[in-house]
């Protein structure tokens, strides 16, 4: 008799737990749902993808009919290929001159147009609105102001009585014409982040430094310079990572030339895969590209978490 | 002339995180003329003059423009070029091309995004961890090593050449879902689980509650996505041939080539290009700037 009302009490436990075993279930039904159209989305096209792109870059594929396993011969070929080789170094000579030269540039007007100065939204409007234009807008812009014939570039140097140049028709020049239009339109995204990150420099910090007698030149050197480290690093790995995608800028200008001086390492794998159809090889040099961005920005993540620890630490 | 007041309120636009420092001068005097004018007034021109000149020379006539050494100021205003890009018949198409692919990833990276990032902030399912771990491992990849397979994925699903290889690749950005998620977490749940408890469904919560509380992440993803689907070449290039499905981008570049003493004509397709983000921009320049800076400082 006493036994009674326990079997009663047990089942209803029984009951609360398979009701919150079946909202549990529900509730993670619902959730899938709400994941499933984006990982269907982003794994779809980029974990198959991936893996896609290894097994191409071990294949000869012309992207129509089947394609041929040949093992290393991809890499084995990119490393005796002097276009390549020529790719690599344009990359990486256009990504030495933009990258510190847009930072250095981005520090000092963020300095300047931190001042308390008249018109001094205009002026940060003025610098940042490059950064928003396609690079095709830009591409198709500057072949026409630099455009040796009709170009209003020789058409002011013409004025000063200085020799016409040949721009981007001129393999000695077209590299560094490509950097400068990189530096019209990126540095103002360099500005803005470091106004943004001055705008966390401690006010008592810099009082406190005034107070002890610290010059201008000391106070940037000791006080901002040092609370600017972590957005520094940050900003090194963003412009290093799209410098070395630049892509639609070279398409736009000067499809690579003159003889090869702007071919930079993505224009290289786009012309194999979709120009030369040799998808395979183009498959190969993307890995060695992947695989120097993954180098690049593992060690930036070490600096940068070393930085943060050392900001942490002060 | 401007006061103290209003460059400070224009700063603010760049700024929002800025408060007026606690020593900062009363607010009626007026800033003095600064040195730093005469670097500042020739370098700020320096940065507009490509864009002048953009503009410029959109109404420029073609005989200013042909002659050698060109007109560097137009003689009057020649609509020639743009009358000749409007009236092109597939001018005007690019532009609709471009104004689809852009607003319909636009749209879906805000639904589907609030969706996954939802779930991911709120719900417990199984795997939800190491399921937004690969999701933002994959926003480490870099588009060149994804880009030939994908034109294939694209091929075998038949949308080569069609707004659909366009559409489809931009539906949803790990960016976005992350973005989404770290703002959801920020919200007080309190307001949720009310609503919730009173028998709300998942979706209405979501939909009633979280995404009207949630407009300036929602405005960054918005903005970006906006920017960098209306920009993109790259993509575009690979995966569309045929000039009826071209974007704007992909039109102007093939542009340049055919009518290329038409400077005139291709710098008016370039300012219509160029338009819709200056118009975004100028319109909201504070949360244009700020989801810029705040995403690149949190990258």
């Amino acid at each position: 008799m006493s036994s009674l009302p326990a079997p009663f009490t047990l089942s209803d436990h029984e009951r609360q737990l398979r009701e919150r075993r079946r909202g549990r279930r529900r509730e993670s039904a619902t959730a899938w749902g709400f994941v499933l159209p984006s990982v269907l989305v982003i794994l779809g096209l980029s974990v198959v993808p991936v893996i896609w792109s290894l097994l191409l870059s071990f294949q000869a594929d012309d992207l129509v009919t089947p394609s041929r396993w040949v093992g290393f011969d991809n890499y084995r070929a990119l490393t005796e290929d002097p276009h390549f080789s020529q790719a690599v170094g344009n990359t990486l000579l256009y990504t030495v001159l933009y990258v510190p030269l847009s930072m250095v540039l981005g520090l000092a007007l963020a300095l300047v147009l931190n001042r308390r100065i008249r018109l001094v939204g205009l002026y940060r409007t003025l610098i940042f609105v490059p950064f928003i234009i396609s690079e095709t807008a830009q591409g198709v812009l500057f072949s026409f102001i630099l455009d040796p014939q009709f170009g209003a570039a020789n058409s002011v140097l013409h004025k000063l009585g200085l020799h016409s140049q040949g721009f981007l028709s001129d393999p000695g020049q077209a590299l560094p014409v490509l950097v400068v239009i990189s530096l019209w339109s990126g540095t103002g995204f360099c500005v803005m982040i470091y106004l943004a990150a001055l705008q966390d420099v401690p006010q008592p910090l810099i009082e406190a430094a005034k107070l002890d007698g610290a010059g201008r030149w000391h106070l940037l050197r000791h006080v901002v310079l040092p609370t600017l480290t972590p957005v520094s690093v940050f900003l090194v790995m963003w412009q290093t990572l799209n410098a070395l995608q630049v892509f639609d800028l070279v398409y736009v200008t000067t499809k690579g030339g003159p003889l090869g001086s702007t071919t930079l390492i993505v224009y290289f794998i786009w012309q194999q895969a979709f120009q030369n159809f040799t998808a395979g090889y183009g498959a190969s040099a993307a890995y060695i590209l992947a695989l120097a961005l993954l180098v690049f920005g593992g060690a930036m993540r070490l600096a940068r978490r070393r930085t943060s620890a050392e900001g942490a630490a002060r | 002339m401007t006061t103290t007041t209003s460059t400070t309120a224009t700063g603010a636009t760049a700024h929002p995180r800025t408060s007026p420092p606690a020593d900062a001068p009363p607010p009626r005097r007026r800033l003095p003329f600064s040195a730093w004018h005469l670097l500042l007034a020739p370098l700020a021109l320096l940065f507009a003059l490509p864009l002048v000149w953009l503009v410029l020379s959109s109404v420029m006539s073609n005989a200013e423009i042909n002659r050698f050494p060109p007109a560097l100021w137009p003689s009057g205003i020649h609509l020639g070029g743009y009358r000749y890009v409007l009236g092109n018949a597939m001018f005007p198409r690019w532009f609709l091309n471009s104004l689809i692919v852009s607003a319909s990833a636009v749209v879906s990276n805000l639904v589907l995004g609030s969706l996954g990032g939802y779930a991911f902030a709120r719900m417990r399912f199984g795997g939800s961890r190491a399921l937004l771990f690969l999701m933002l491992a994959t926003m480490a990849v870099p588009f060149q090593l994804t880009m030939i397979p994908t034109f294939l994925v694209m091929k075998r699903l038949g949308l080569i050449d069609s707004l659909g290889a366009l559409i489809v690749p931009s539906l949803v950005t790990p960016f976005a879902v992350f973005l989404l998620r770290q703002f959801f977490l920020s919200l007080p749940r309190e307001l949720e689980e009310a609503a919730w408890i009173d028998g709300c469904s998942r979706l209405r919560v979501l939909f009633r509650i979280v995404v009207p509380l949630s407009k300036p992440a929602l405005s960054t993803v918005a903005v970006l996505t906006f920017l960098t689907t209306w920009n993109d070449l790259t993509w575009p290039l690979i995966a569309i041939n045929h000039d009826t499905q071209y974007t704007l981008q992909l039109g102007l570049t093939t542009f340049q080539g055919q009518h290329h003493t038409q400077w005139a004509a291709v710098m008016a397709g370039n300012v219509i290009t160029v338009l819709p983000v200056m118009l975004a921009f100028l319109g909201a320049q504070k949360s244009f700037i700020q989801s810029i800076t705040s995403s690149g400082l949190k990258g």
